[in-house]
């Protein structure tokens, strides 16, 4: 194993994070705040109480979801996208590198700032609603393992992506709405008859849903599956990411 | 001398049926510099990103060191560095950050020392933390070598290091490329610019659709491809050429002025002496002579049409 290559990876990344602190960090943090704003406060104000707790809380696990699926697939996708772009992906190729380790570079970095990014939206929610986090360690399992699978999500995009609009057209067309419509703002409880049921094909429903429950205790579906889901997506994009490395598939000629 | 790269009946095809290199056999020398001479398409970048990993081979061998690119890609590739022909850099990071990246991915721990003493004999150190996109064309290819002697690397390919560049430049790159061979670097470039092979290399190796049509070494590729060209002065301008010279390969300039001999040092007897004795026959006078060896360029071109 090059860990010295890995190590060089994933530092020439965070490099980048911290040269775009401003766009890596304030975004996504001011989002949040506008979203406290507009759905804690003002429609907050006339919802009182989901199963029990505080509209204000309630919508921060999900919240906190929104901008981690976000941020792992946009630094995940754009660190493996813009050496293609640029053609420095030479370099990597041509390096005592196997592609596992170039992954593992790539996406522990992009892991690392979307948990960055996730701390900090939790840290200033605290600003703003009385929160207490039950199960603390278990928030912490499925924010790792949001991040990492996502990440490699990202990468994944990133690699398929041939130009700058593929590389955003599926976080725009595909994550927000998932994000949306699975339950960050509410419960699945809320939902009329038949929705209840679609609604359980969404995948970040079960994310979002084991997320919550380490926070409140409380849950649209039982945490194991929810851990079940999340699982079974890592291993789906490893498989995926496993196939690129032997077919040499969008890299090599 | 040991061969420090081997290449084995070298092919690559591609889906669509294109075969860019067609069994390419070649050695390379330790510390040698070797120019891979050939047209645009010509195979040579292929050539090199299947010694380098970033081309599948489809059948054949190469060895870097001894070792198989191909079964034993980290050993081999540990011993190369490759300056691509486009110019690929982060642009929004700094050189020295740059450098010290490439080191890291070779899996080598940090050596301040070493990529110090690298930007120095690039005349890179004053920009060490500048980003490199405040630097110009010539200053950016430095840094894509520095990347690449970032490594300690004993093989050193150099696709087009002067395309696109000016003439001051170019001397300077060729300036580099011989520090280089004082430092005992293996260094391959590849070129299409003859004069820079004529100036670089010790070795062409001159391919062409895929394949290597001759590998010599230069002195004597051009020896060998001797064909020189015999420029008389007239004392006065001749009008037609008469009769008794039609058999010499001759031409004559337009104002009349000069005649221009075709001749091949190969040849047991160039013709020369009975040209001349011919000539006065005719009563043409000879102010002066001059003979011009045929450039690489010349040699490049008889090979290709010749195997074409």
């Amino acid at each position: 194993m090059n860990w010295r290559a890995i190590g060089a990876i994933y530092r020439f990344e965070m490099t980048r994070f911290f040269r775009t602190i401003y766009q890596s960090i304030l975004s996504p943090v001011l989002s949040t705040v506008l979203y406290f704003v507009v759905f804690g406060a003002a429609i907050g104000g006339r919802i009182d109480t989901v199963e029990g707790i505080a509209y204000g809380a309630f919508i921060v696990p999900g919240l906190v979801m929104l901008s981690v699926l976000q941020q792992s697939i946009a630094n995940a996708s754009f660190g493996i996208y813009f050496p293609k772009f640029t053609g420095t992906i030479f370099e990597l190729f041509s390096a005592p590198v196997s592609f596992f380790e170039i992954v593992m570079g790539f996406v522990g970095a992009a892991a690392t700032k979307s948990l960055f990014v996730a701390v900090l939206i939790i840290a200033t929610s605290f600003v703003f609603v009385d929160l207490h986090i039950v199960h603390p360690i278990w928030a912490m399992v499925f924010l790792i393992l949001t991040a990492l699978s996502f990440s490699l999500l990202g990468f994944i995009l990133g690699i398929w992506a041939k130009s700058f609009e593929q590389l955003n057209i599926v976080p725009m067309l595909v994550v927000t709405p998932l994000v949306f419509l699975g339950g960050a703002f509410y419960s699945a409880a809320m939902l009329p008859g038949i929705w209840q049921v679609v609604v359980k094909f969404n995948p970040v429903l079960y994310l979002i849903s084991g997320f919550r429950w380490a926070f409140f205790d409380v849950a649209d579906v039982p945490v194991t599956l929810s851990l079940a889901a999340i699982t079974v997506f890592l291993a789906l994009c490893l498989a995926v990411i496993g196939w690129i490395f032997k077919t040499g598939w969008r890299l090599k000629s | 001398m040991a061969a420090i790269i081997s290449i084995r009946d070298l092919k690559k095809s591609y889906d669509n049926g294109f075969e860019a290199l067609k069994g390419v056999s070649l050695d390379i020398e330790k510390g040698e510099i070797i120019a891979l001479l050939g047209p645009n398409g010509a195979g040579k970048t292929t050539l090199i990103g299947a010694v380098c990993g970033l081309v599948t081979i489809s059948s054949g061998q190469a060895l870097v060191g001894g070792f198989d690119v191909a079964k034993e890609p980290r050993r081999a590739r540990r011993l190369i560095g490759l300056v691509p022909q486009e110019l690929a850099l982060d642009l929004f990071e700094t050189v020295w950050n740059s450098v010290r990246f490439t080191r890291g991915l070779f899996g080598l721990p940090r050596d301040d020392a070493h990529i110090e003493n690298v930007l120095k004999s690039l005349s890179l150190w004053d920009k060490k933390d500048n980003q490199c996109k405040e630097l110009s064309g010539g200053m950016k290819r430095r840094v894509m070598i520095a990347k690449a002697l970032s490594h300690n690397p004993e093989v050193l390919f150099l696709d087009e290091p002067t395309a696109g560049v000016d003439v001051n430049l170019r001397r300077d790159m060729w300036k580099v490329v011989g520090d280089l061979r004082n430092t005992g670097v293996t260094v391959i470039l590849t070129t299409h610019y003859i004069e820079e092979a004529e100036e670089m290399a010790d070795r062409v190796a001159v391919i062409n659709k895929g394949s290597i049509l001759l590998v010599e070494d230069k002195t004597q590729l051009m020896q060998s491809f001797g064909r020189k060209v015999l420029t008389l002065d007239l004392g006065a301008p001749l009008a037609t050429l008469p009769e008794s010279l039609a058999d010499y390969d001759l031409s004559r300039s337009e104002d009349g002025k000069q005649l221009s001999y075709a001749y091949d040092t190969r040849e047991a007897r160039t013709g020369i002496t009975r040209l001349i004795t011919d000539l006065a026959a005719e009563g043409i006078h000879v102010r002066d002579l001059d003979s011009t060896k045929s450039s690489l360029e010349d040699v490049f071109l008889d090979l290709v049409e010749e195997k074409a």
